[in-house]
């Protein structure tokens, strides 16, 4: 029976010690009519061996030769070196470090993450992550709404075109504390928003910010950002962690930066893995650092003055605040700060440069070569990164199937799969992976889905 | 060392070979002008640095760890490898379906596993974490409620020795907390329960076995009280360990529960994370499950799998992720409830329960006070140390700290505050008699130096790789980031 | 030895407060409460000109292990608030009564001061809670 010891000697002796004939007298405290028969729907077990077997012809069944698949997940290279260190039983096995003294492993390195993840974004501190970019936002919206004294409302300004998967999440967790999310339309020919038709003179406690936004495309973050602040609200950023190897960062947005910036930190050396874990990260300016939910790691000494870390505002969470606690979250996504935070130690600012930089050509390149087609488009004019919307002569669904179907290949996302209007466009998203001869694929094949 | 401190401009790993080009296309406005700040350094000062930081932490595979609540029970290796495969690593969550059948069947039968081992109806694989299911099933309760026009309902109860996250969530949900007393025996009290209950109930969340770590006898007579009432009642599956193939929550009047896969489905808990917490209801929530969950259905003959959303689930409480759920997780779950199968199920609560109940016995024999010595012990259970604590003036922390120094991690300590000075110890079924025989020679070595020498635990841990840390220091002088 | 000084009053809910020659009332924690708190490492403080009724949340403070509501023990609306406390917390512990106060409020009705508990009857209160 795997993984339990116990040998028919040890079970003896234990139970002499405990005082009891066998282990079924042990639960003589619950009812005899609670107690479960045999689990029918559970097969009975098989060996590692088979269960690799298994495992490995179930997984080449999905496998597929090419993707062109972003929206909100993407395949960048992981240096080797990433997942061995991760997959050390130290960190891997290690769990929330309650014991701090036994935990500075873990506790630094989540440091040296915060760190990180501030000079990316120009921030001035963050947590040790939430579960996901969509939960990240959700959490930011209720600390907006609790952070902005000056706003008697319940409602936030979000841009229409955050991912649409962010947009439901936050709406299933923020509806229940009667928070409304008011959506605002992006332009039909830029695909951005327009400052210009943002619902001025409301109360609203805060706007939220993509960048880039869902279509790939780059939003005009000074403007809306300083009219966020005009109008009394705060500014929350939704962020690509690799874009930032780029782009201007939130805490240079407008003339007062970002107040909250949240993101999906998969990018950073995390498989797209089917969707997670990922981690979902979490900046602030200092001012609003205590209404900052999830766990915190702070920098202290110890007895004898030595550097030590160590969790810290641990009042606000719920272990200890319970029901007046910042947010019911407990976990934080450990295993993946670990892989982000080598990542980006291997990275530094000039690789992830490069990596923003060839995924960028990239779709620079497959741009270029499709612009021959007949009947094909550019569907947005704004200024984008790594991933555009083209516009087909053919419902997207069908071509995709198509593409699939015939040569294994994972031509974008169905942009008619969240709005019926978009119903012949195609999300394509590029990253430093892919090759010129990988773009040449791509492009043959999506010329005979159309001609089909 | 701080990874800044052994940066040095112009230094990196050249994991990223550069390539000639510029970016002409976006404006200038948009690009940043200064660096981004990440560390300078080469791979090997990579590779040493988190090696070494690594060799920092005590974890399952170095030390054994009986966390109260946590489960802390070998993470196999198998199953890690089993999720690793590329083919399961490089999958798109957003990938058609006729090309994910490998990765739906594993889902689709992960849920069907969770149903027969909880007796539920349904489940759902989506929510990321324990807290996120207990959010998930408590807005499921308020879905129900207001779809049956009982929105006047707008309080939870909760017992006193609760885990924080069930307060926390009931106010996430937008619910008033009443909490109600648990007796000295470690029960619910009924009696209070029931002067407690009403037309404004909207349903009870608890565990079994309870947080004292003792089985609640009355769960069938406490499920009739919140029903009647017009109540639903929650299971927070944090201590499903002690009955995993022995009681079905289903069968104890549970309406809707959560299961903590880096629990009781020993995925790893990396540092503090992932989790993943799986929901299951019974037939009055399953119109409002989150969504995506996975169907099956017969196509020419064969299965095929497939998402059920919104247009399946009109009355979904929605999706809480951007995708479906800790997949990673889930894939690891279900590998590890293959490798034990039905027969190793029911053996993880047995077994969990006789290393429970021996540790009990022998730390009661050494001279440790039991916080309910009249109850079995479950798959955990309460030591109090007030009298040290009144008497040799050391305290549960103390005791904790120095069990560092004996290559132990400490239980628990702190929770349930309802026990002063308590540790709740959970060996789990994956630890071997001589392991735990080392535990309770420790602890006898530390009682005789907590009566002869208290400094050694007022003073520990003296063999880490710091001393212990100045919390206040940190809260008051807020250092979260290095400086630039 | 927790300190009862009886030139305040005491709410139950752990504040006092203090009638001020100039008609104010001045509001802090007890000694009994910063010491059950610990080392205190942030207050949280209403704003100047916020309206309070009796028993209203008033702010929060934290140490390492809890974090406490402190609540406004008479009706008023707040004429001051001890900015010192930001970035010394440990005013609390060291003076409740003097340096430690946390904010003023220019009472609705200081008769409301006859309400709140003499010194005596909240010390038998805090040796209650303490068994």
């Amino acid at each position: 029976m795997p993984f339990v010891p116990h040998t028919n000697e040890d079970e003896r002796i234990m139970l002499d010690a405990i005082g009891v004939k066998s282990i079924e007298d042990l639960f003589d405290e619950i009812p005899g009519d609670l107690r479960a028969g045999e689990l029918q729907q559970t097969p009975t077990s098989i060996s590692e061996m088979e269960l690799l077997r298994l495992m490995n012809e179930r997984a080449r069944r999905d496998e597929v030769s090419l993707s062109f698949l972003g929206a909100g997940a993407y395949e960048h290279h992981i240096p080797g070196a990433v997942w061995d260190l991760v997959s050390r039983g130290e960190f891997l096995t290690a769990y929330t470090p309650y014991q701090a003294e036994a935990s500075q492993g873990t506790l630094q390195l989540i440091y040296e993450f915060q760190t990180m993840i501030t000079r990316l974004t120009g921030m001035d501190v963050a947590n040790a992550s939430v579960y996901d970019g969509a939960s990240a936002l959700a959490e930011a919206i209720l600390m907006a709404v609790r952070a902005n004294r000056k706003s008697k409302s319940k409602t936030v300004l979000c841009a229409g075109n955050v991912h649409p998967a962010y947009i439901s999440a936050c709406q299933a967790i923020v509806s229940a504390q009667d928070i409304e999310i008011e959506l605002v339309d992006w332009d039909q020919v830029t695909g951005l928003l327009d400052s210009s038709k943002l619902p001025s003179g409301k109360d609203y406690a805060a706007l939220v910010l993509p960048y880039p936004n869902f279509f790939g495309g780059l939003e005009d973050v000074n403007t809306l950002t300083n009219w966020a602040h005009a109008e009394g609200a705060l500014l929350i950023g939704v962020v690509n962690p690799v874009a930032l190897g780029l782009l201007i960062p939130p805490g240079d947005w407008g003339d007062n930066g970002a107040d909250i910036v949240v993101g999906e930190g998969q990018p950073l050396g995390i498989p797209v893995s089917s969707g997670g874990p990922y981690l979902g990260f979490m900046c602030c300016k200092q001012s609003v650092v205590r209404q900052m939910p999830g766990r915190i790691i702070g920098r202290t000494v110890d007895l004898e003055g030595r550097q030590g870390f160590t969790l810290t505002l641990q009042a606000r969470e719920q272990h200890i605040r319970r029901a007046k606690a910042t947010s019911n979250i407990c976990t934080n996504q450990g295993l993946l700060v670990t892989a982000a935070t080598i990542y980006m130690s291997l990275m530094g600012d000039e690789g992830l440069l490069e990596v923003a930089k060839q995924s960028h050509r990239g779709l620079m390149t497959l741009l270029e070569r499709v612009s021959g087609i007949q009947g094909l488009a550019l569907r947005f004019s704004g200024p984008c990164f790594h991933e555009a919307v083209l516009k087909l002569p053919k419902p997207a669904g069908e071509v995709l199937a198509d593409m699939a179907k015939k040569e294994g290949i994972l031509g974008g996302f169905d942009l008619g799969r969240m709005d019926s209007n978009l119903g012949d466009c195609l999300l394509v998203n590029v990253t430093e992976v892919k090759t010129e001869t990988d773009i040449d694929r791509f492009v043959s094949c999506l010329i005979a889905a159309l001609e089909k | 060392m701080l990874i800044y401190e052994i940066s040095s401009n112009g230094r990196s790993a050249k994991a990223q070979y550069r390539k000639t080009h510029s970016i002409t296309d976006i404006p200038p406005n948009h690009l940043r002008n200064n660096p981004a700040g990440l560390p300078a350094v080469s791979e090997l000062q990579v590779v040493r640095h988190f090696t070494n930081l690594s060799k920092k932490n005590f974890s399952i595979d170095g030390e054994f760890y009986p966390l109260g609540s946590c489960t802390m029970k070998y993470n196999p290796r198998g199953v890690h490898k089993a999720a690793s495969i590329p083919g399961f690593l490089n999958r798109h969550p957003l990938a058609p379906e006729a090309q994910s059948q490998g990765f739906l069947s594993c889902l689709y039968e992960l849920q069907e596993y969770l149903k027969d081992v909880t007796g539920m109806r349904l489940v759902s694989l989506t929510p990321m974490a324990g807290a996120q299911g207990e959010f998930a099933g408590v807005s499921m309760i308020r879905a129900y409620h207001e779809k049956n026009n009982e929105s006047r309902r707008n309080e939870i109860l909760i017992p006193v020795a609760a885990h924080g996250t069930n307060p926390a969530t009931a106010v996430m949900c937008g619910y008033k907390v009443r909490e109600i007393p648990v007796t000295s025996e470690g029960d619910v009290d009924l009696g209070e329960l029931k002067s407690a209950v009403g037309p404004q109930t909207a349903g009870l969340m608890m565990t079994n076995p309870s947080t004292c770590g003792v089985f609640e006898r009355q769960i069938k007579e406490i499920a009739a009280v919140v029903h009647e009432a017009g109540g639903l009642l929650y299971y927070d599956g944090a201590n499903l360990n002690a009955i995993l193939g022995k009681v079905k929550p289903g069968d104890m009047g549970f309406d809707v529960l959560h299961v903590n896969l880096h629990k009781t489905f020993a995925t790893p808990h990396g540092g503090g994370g992932p989790g993943s917490g799986p929901v299951g209801v019974g037939s009055r929530l399953a119109p409002f499950v989150p969504t995506p969950i996975v169907g099956k259905r017969d196509e020419q003959g064969r299965d095929f799998y497939y998402w059920r959303g919104e247009e399946d689930i009109p009355d979904t409480i929605g999706n809480l992720s951007a995708f479906m759920g800790n997949a990673g997780i889930l894939l690891r779950a279900y590998a590890y409830a293959r490798l034990l199968g039905r027969e190793g199920m029911h053996r993880v609560g047995e077994y969990a329960t006789l290393n429970a109940n021996y540790m009990a016995r022998q730390l009661e024999a050494a001279g440790f006070k039991l916080a309910y010595p009249g109850r079995r012990a479950t798959h955990e259970f309460i030591i109090t140390l007030s009298r040290e604590a009144k008497e040799l003036g050391v305290s549960a922390m103390d005791f904790a700290k120095r069990l560092l120094d004996y290559g132990y991690h400490a239980p628990t300590t702190y929770f349930p505050l309802l026990v002063p000075e308590c540790w709740l110890i959970e060996p789990t079924e994956t630890e071997s008699r001589e392991e735990i025989d080392g535990f309770i020679e420790a602890m006898k070595k530390i009682l005789e130096e907590a009566n002869a020498s208290p400094e050694m635990l007022t003073g520990a841990p003296f063999t880490m790789p710091v001393r212990r840390l100045d919390d206040v220091k940190a809260a008051r002088e807020l250092d979260l980031a290095l400086a630039k | 030895m927790a300190e009862f000084p009886e030139n305040v009053r005491y709410a139950k809910t752990h504040e006092w407060a203090r009638l001020e020659d100039d008609g104010t009332v001045t509001i802090g924690i007890s000694d009994h409460a910063q010491d059950a708190l610990g080392d205190v490492v942030f207050v949280e403080l209403p704003e100047e000109g916020d309206v309070l009724g009796a028993g209203d949340e008033a702010g929060v403070v934290e140490s390492v292990k809890a974090a406490s509501d402190i609540y406004a023990p008479i009706a008023g609306r707040v004429a001051a608030i001890n900015n010192e406390l930001e970035d010394s917390p440990e005013a609390v512990n060291d003076s409740p009564f003097g340096e430690g106060w946390f904010y003023k409020l220019t009472p609705e009705n200081s008769d409301d001061m006859n309400s709140l508990l003499s010194a005596g009857d909240y010390q038998k209160i805090c040796e209650e809670e303490s068994h």
